[in-house]
């Protein structure tokens, strides 16, 4: 379970989060959506510890997040980047064996490119892919292989930021459907953060909704058309006019 | 009044960016330097780190090196001649090269080739999110990618500045024996006995110092890069120019211990 309980966080004057508070249980699939700017990113970047937030607590399976060991913290998380974010220098399925090759309980070198060629199998790829280099990878390749890299040491948590931003609507579904299957197969804990409104529907379990620095609706993904929620409604619908502002 | 007070203030948040600026540097460069004596070790980092900076720098240094030997031993020459010194030519350029322009030029030429270099890949990872990633696969950036670049940098810039004094004393030599009417065995004879140990190793001494400066200047501003093409444009500016600006500071310093 992931407990995030009144957080703050700001950049100069700019207050990006402004007591925001979440519960994601075990298992579940969360999705935040929410403008540009709106701090979805910040907020799990918080989580991991990549930002520190100004106040509020995060409480991941009962431990602080910003306490104890942080190697065995980050051990229970896998994430997918917007960008994908795959070290250039090194080939795929280095890449996708990064973790497994590193650590305490790291892995022969034949060891984790095996694993790495059956995760980059499990979103797709063929295994000659894993000898190529990120850059020789379409977009879409490189999300999959971001994917695999999440997955490879199949953490008890994903996160996953913006999955679809910037691919075709075929491979947003393909993409979209791959986090569905694997996060329901390995019984992960997922939040995910997206504006693409297929992403929502295929993924989520639940979805928050972040304005303002503060969680305006939260609940189950099928309540969605029907909250009445006024900043929701507005979010869904694409409307100018509303509770958020739409600067022209 | 408050033209002046405005002028003071302006005066005050400068120097006080400054030594915000240089207290940061530190403490980098001291969380550098404690990565680099705690395990984990990357010793592939850090061999291809060795390479990447140091031998692939050789063709810069030592071509630098060789047209600056030749030179030197042309305007040695041509002072003292006006002396009737001409013979301190082969002694003079073995130590100008070895105490100060081998160390210099060599340290300024790898500033312009490696800081700039590390600053855009370590500006281009942060920017593309690969070092947050880094960490989220449990691998600590400064150890994986700051510590070995600053000690591959310290210990690859001794060792490419002694071929850099090599050769540009043997640029000196070509000039000194094919121009200048030297005897080669007495250009080489008189070489050898005007040099010391001290002259040695204080050169080497300045390089280990500039190559730590010239690595911790490219991780510094490449690690905190702006956002965008932008931002990554300006770490690599200032990391060539802050690491040349360093170098020069630096090797003042040196020399007057060294003196």
């Amino acid at each position: 379970m992931i407990d995030i309980k009144n957080v703050h966080k700001a950049f100069g004057d700019n207050k990006v989060l402004q007591g925001v508070d979440m519960k994601i249980a075990k298992g579940e699939s969360m999705v935040i959506i929410g403008g540009s700017g709106t701090g979805k990113s910040v907020l799990l970047k918080c989580v991991l510890g990549l930002e520190t937030q100004d106040a509020g607590r995060i409480i991941v399976y009962g431990e602080e997040a910003d306490k104890g060991d942080r190697d065995a913290f980050l051990a229970r998380f896998g994430m997918l980047f917007q960008s994908a974010a795959l070290f250039d220098s090194l080939s795929v399925w280095q890449n996708v064996a990064f973790r497994l090759m590193r650590g305490p309980n790291k892995l022969s070198k034949a060891d984790a490119q095996e694993i790495a060629i059956e995760k980059l199998r499990r979103v797709g790829l063929k295994p000659e892919v894993g000898l190529k280099y990120p850059a020789e990878l379409s977009g879409g390749m490189q999300k999959r292989v971001g994917l695999a890299r999440a997955i490879a040491a199949e953490p008890e948590i994903i996160f996953f930021d913006e999955p679809t931003t910037g691919l075709d609507p075929i491979m947003s579904g393909v993409i979209n459907e791959l986090i569905r299957e694997i996060v329901v197969e390995m019984g992960a804990t997922a939040m995910t953060i997206t504006h693409d409104m297929s992403s929502v529907r295929a993924i989520a379990d639940k979805v928050a909704m972040l304005h303002d620095g503060v969680v305006q609706w939260t609940g189950p993904v099928g309540n969605l058309e029907t909250s009445g929620n006024p900043y929701l409604d507005q979010f869904l619908n694409g409307r100018a006019e509303g509770p958020i502002e739409a600067v022209r | 009044m408050s033209m002046v007070s405005g002028f003071l203030a302006s005066i005050g948040a400068a120097v006080l960016a400054f030594c915000a600026t240089v207290g940061r540097i530190f403490i980098f460069a001291a969380s550098a330097v404690s990565h680099m004596l705690r395990p984990p070790f990357y010793g592939r980092e850090l061999l291809a780190q060795v390479m990447q900076i140091g031998f692939y720098s050789l063709p810069v240094v030592g071509l630098t090196a060789l047209f600056t030997g030749a030179a030197l031993a042309l305007q040695i020459y041509s002072g003292g001649a006006r002396f009737s010194a001409e013979s301190v030519v082969p002694s003079i350029v073995a130590i100008g090269m070895v105490r100060e322009l081998g160390p210099v030029l060599g340290g300024l030429m790898v500033a312009g080739r490696v800081s700039s270099s590390i600053a855009a890949e370590l500006g281009t990872m942060r920017v593309t999110e690969q070092i947050d990633a880094l960490v989220t696969l449990s691998t600590n950036p400064m150890k994986y990618l700051v510590a070995p670049r600053i000690l591959a940098a310290t210990l690859a810039m001794p060792v490419l500045v002694a071929v850099g004094d090599t050769i540009g004393i043997m640029g000196g030599y070509l000039v000194g024996t094919g121009r200048l009417g030297f005897n080669s065995s007495g250009y080489i004879k008189n070489t050898v006995d005007f040099l010391e140990v001290g002259d040695v190793t204080s050169g080497l001494a300045k390089a280990a110092v500039f190559g730590f400066i010239i690595a911790l200047m490219g991780c510094y501003h490449g690690y905190n890069s702006g956002r965008g093409a932008q931002g990554v444009g300006r770490a690599t500016i200032n990391a060539v120019v802050s690491a040349s600006v360093m170098i020069l500071a630096a090797n003042y310093v040196l020399t007057e211990a060294f003196f």
